[in-house]
């Protein structure tokens, strides 16, 4: 009955969406505003409908009706309720709805929003976002159906995959998909401009706090992914350039270098073309994404969503690229800006070094994701790249990308002279020798790390003398420093919140570099009482229990004292999971976290028959909590640059005016 | 995909079977550390298991592999000629840092510094034509840089500064 009811929700959803299309089409063409007007409550309907549909199939799998093959692979009677709910987006059928969902959420609220003098992108806005919503709609209806029925009504079903059970996937798919499906909303306004030949820059304007948004919520899905990895999947690690991994990075680095080029074109109105490109590459890599993560195209971790869909998700791609390009090349002229560069010492020049360094670092990140496909085509052979070849490739360019990070803020627009440079970078290189130097003297000897953290120093100085700058000359006017401070961000949330950001970048540098270049490891076999020495720690392994939890779960859990330089400091308990019933081992870690590291240790291995003794693997992870912190700084600098200015509108209109003025002229 | 990956794990135990049996069992002997396995087996990619390299495996095919790495230690190997060993029973694909030949040479090595150099040149190349241009068609020197500084640029030189240019314009708009 609710399975019904749901899929005939999902069923709705599709009609609307293919409405939405052709009303759009037809109302633009005939000059109807009102058909226009229909298509739009129609791209707004689907997501009650989809929000139904969903709400259907968490309600199956909190009731746990079997029968329905979805539920019946990722939940179970002993499941605890939030886990239900979550396994939503547990399997490929049920995280396809998902995304739907969250897709026409942010459709809606990008439709519903007040159009004014951008109503005449709104028909062809609607109809790019609708025809990727009708694709991806097709699927869940017609190919991973997520209320398809089975034969019989088996009596328990086979549990949420034990990886996904931890708190940190519960958040970040989510995340991730709003991140992904976030960056349609840019391209569905790009794409309308180039089809209404409205290439100003108000589609910039308008999608820019989408776009904004969007890679908001994708650098948390990234952050927390990693957290994730840290806590569950017992490597010691966050980040291990598994293709899945990179499928989200890559948006990411387009988007990254989307939001900076912007600023060229929002204060100089060049580089029109290039930003458009920047989008459609960023929504290209989306839907690639996507794609090798649901086709598993390139194995991983992350495979779980393996399925038939491959060839639909290619023939989208195809299709889309082809639009895209076929847009770009009939208003190519349009396009055209008439680029202006005074200066290769320029803030613009600056933001096209930015943009060069961030594509030269996505093409390689691409060029190594997909080289086992290229193997596998040329030598029949599987290939593979470790994290080792991505780090010797990548590690110049993000150097020297967090240099350009500290010194870009110092151009000017148009020109800027050398020796203005220097001048405002000299003291502040040499205080950032001083820390090496002093680093150097405690008996740092790796030159990797030392410059690093010379580049981190640096960039980190001129990023809070540009705050204390311009907190200075408010302060001049007679503001206290407080109020000089907050008046600032609060007047210029983008540029500000963007120099948070770069705070947060610059301190997961910090912590990266630490603990990529001092991590420390040891594993052993210890007797009951015995004692393992790692850095100024000791480990004592003092005994195992094991004992039955949740559902099928049994726990096997050591514990181990932990001692610094000699001290008693805390007991640490380490254990492995097994889910009895499918015979997945999960290894789940447990860490003394400080400021300076994590002493993070695993239980490797313990059997009942021999069992005052067990096999610990212990890690010293320097600076690991700095690369979590600096990712609470970055979002909360995203949210500054990102909230609602109501002074930005009232800016707008007037740059709107003074344009249509200069245009009379 | 799945024949693919089949025929791969009959070849992987194979492979497993035929190197256990050919070293007779000098493990017993064998007094390396965990610690010295583990750092040859993080170069090796579990050749079953998606991505996961040896060191960190939590399956039995993993815990087998990794008895096979500690007794070639103890036969004397190098942990070179260990990864020399899986890459020859299983491909180089196993290998975390692949070897320098063949394609992975190719697609690894040259094609990142080809594309980089080229990139550079082309971008450069870009950039001068663009200043070209700019320098042989000189235009009106727009609003922001000519009023807005010297507006309130006085004597002060770190008012010279655009953006606190702006902060001291918007703070006299009040």
């Amino acid at each position: 009955m609710i399975a019904d009811f749901g899929y005939t929700a999902l069923l709705f959803a599709f009609a609307v969406a293919i409405y939405a299309v052709g009303a759009a089409w037809y109302g633009r063409r005939q000059n109807k505003p009102a058909w226009v007007e229909s298509a739009r409550n129609a791209t707004i309907l689907t997501f009650p409908l989809l929000a139904l549909a969903s709400g259907a199939l968490v309600y199956l799998l909190v009731t746990g009706d079997f029968s329905i093959n979805y539920v019946w692979q990722v939940s179970s009677r002993g499941m605890p309720t939030y886990l239900k709910v979550t396994s939503l987006w547990g399997g490929q059928a049920g995280s396809l709805l998902f995304w739907n969902l969250l897709l026409a959420a942010f459709t809606a609220t990008a439709m519903a929003r007040k159009w004014q003098e951008d109503k005449p992108l709104m028909p062809y806005a609607i109809i790019v976002a609708s025809f990727t919503q009708i694709f991806f709609l097709g699927i869940s209806a017609f190919v991973e159906n997520p209320f398809a029925r089975l034969p019989f009504t088996p009596p328990d079903g086979n549990g949420l995959n034990p990886l996904l059970r931890h708190p940190g996937m519960i958040i970040h798919p989510p995340m991730l998909y709003l991140g992904f499906v976030g960056f349609t909303i840019p391209y569905a306004f790009a794409m309308a401009a180039l089809m209404a030949n409205r290439l100003d820059d108000r589609w910039i304007q308008t999608t820019r706090r989408w776009t904004l948004v969007a890679w908001l919520f994708l650098s948390l899905g990234l952050i927390l992914g990693g957290r994730w990895a840290y806590d569950v999947l017992g490597w010691g690690g966050y980040w291990a350039w598994d293709p899945v991994e990179n499928a989200s990075l890559m948006p990411w680095l387009a988007g990254t270098a989307f939001l900076h080029s912007v600023m060229i074109q929002e204060k100089r109105n060049i580089f029109k073309r290039w930003n458009v490109f920047l989008v459609v590459l960023t929504y290209s890599l989306v839907i690639l994404g996507t794609f090798i993560v649901r086709s598993g195209v390139i194995s991983s971790v992350h495979s779980f969503a393996q399925s038939a869909i491959g060839p639909l998700f290619f023939g989208f791609i195809v299709i889309m690229f082809i639009f895209s390009a076929y847009w770009m090349t009939v208003r190519r002229e349009a396009l055209v800006s008439e680029n202006h560069l005074d200066s290769f010492l320029s803030r613009e020049a600056a933001f096209l070094y930015n943009n060069f360094l961030f594509l030269a670092i996505l093409a390689i990140v691409f060029l190594f994701t997909y080289y086992p496909i290229f193997s596998e085509l040329f030598t029949g052979e599987k290939g593979f790249v470790g994290p080792p070849v991505y780090e010797r490739a990548l590690a110049p360019l993000f150097a020297v990308l967090l240099v350009l990070m500290g010194v870009a803020p110092l151009t000017m627009w148009y020109r800027t002279t050398l020796k203005r440079l220097e001048l405002a970078a000299r003291w502040p290189a040499l205080a950032a020798l001083l820390v090496i130097v002093a680093l150097f003297a405690l008996g740092m000897r790796s030159w990797g790390a030392l410059l690093g953290f010379w580049i981190v120093a640096f960039s980190t100085i001129l990023t809070l003398i540009e705050f204390w700058k311009g907190t200075r000359a408010r302060m001049r006017k007679g503001e206290a420093p407080w109020t000089a401070y907050a008046n600032l961000m609060a007047r210029n949330r983008r540029r500000y919140g963007g120099y948070w950001i770069h705070l947060g970048v610059l301190v997961m540098a910090f912590g990266i570099i630490g603990t990529e270049i001092f991590q420390q490891e040891t594993q052993i076999r210890l007797q009951t009482g015995e004692r393992v020495a790692l850095g100024y720690y000791e480990a004592e392994f003092k005994g195992v229990s094991r004992f039955p939890g949740p559902d099928d779960l049994l726990i096997t859990e050591a514990q181990v004292d932990v001692y610094q330089n000699g001290r008693f400091v805390t007991t640490l308990t380490p254990r492995t999971e097994l889910y009895t019933r499918t015979g997945q081992p999960m290894t789940i870690p447990s860490a003394r976290s400080t400021v300076a590291e994590d002493f993070y240790i695993l239980l490797i291995n313990w059997e009942p028959t021999t069992a005052n003794a067990a096999t610990l693997r212990l890690y010293l992870n320097p600076l690991i909590n700095w690369v979590w912190a600096g990712g609470f700084v970055f979002v909360l600098g995203t949210l500054i640059a990102a909230w609602p200015d109501p002074r930005d509108e009232k800016v707008r209109v007037a740059r709107q005016e003074r344009l249509v003025v200069s245009a009379a002229d | 995909m799945k024949t693919y990956r089949l025929r791969f794990v009959i070849v992987a135990i194979l492979g497993l079977a035929l190197g256990l049996t050919a070293v007779p069992a000098l493990a017993q002997d064998g007094v390396v550390s965990d610690d010295a396995v583990n750092a040859v087996a993080k170069d090796i990619y579990c050749p079953v298991c998606e991505n996961t390299p040896l060191d960190v495996c939590p399956t039995q095919a993993c815990a087998d592999w990794r008895d096979l790495i500690r007794t070639q230690l103890s036969e004397g190997k190098s942990p070179q000629e260990v990864r020399e060993y899986f890459a020859q029973i299983y491909g180089d694909g196993v290998l975390a840092n692949p070897p320098r030949r063949g394609l992975s040479l190719i697609v690894l090595w040259i094609l990142p510094v080809v594309l980089l150099l080229v990139g550079v040149l082309l971008f450069s190349r870009y950039l001068s034509d663009l200043r070209a241009q700019t320098a042989s068609a000189p235009r009106a020197v727009t609003v922001m840089t000519a009023s807005a500084p010297t507006a309130v640029a006085k004597s002060d030189p770190a008012a010279r500064d655009d953006y606190v240019a702006r902060v001291e314009q918007e703070l006299q708009k009040g």
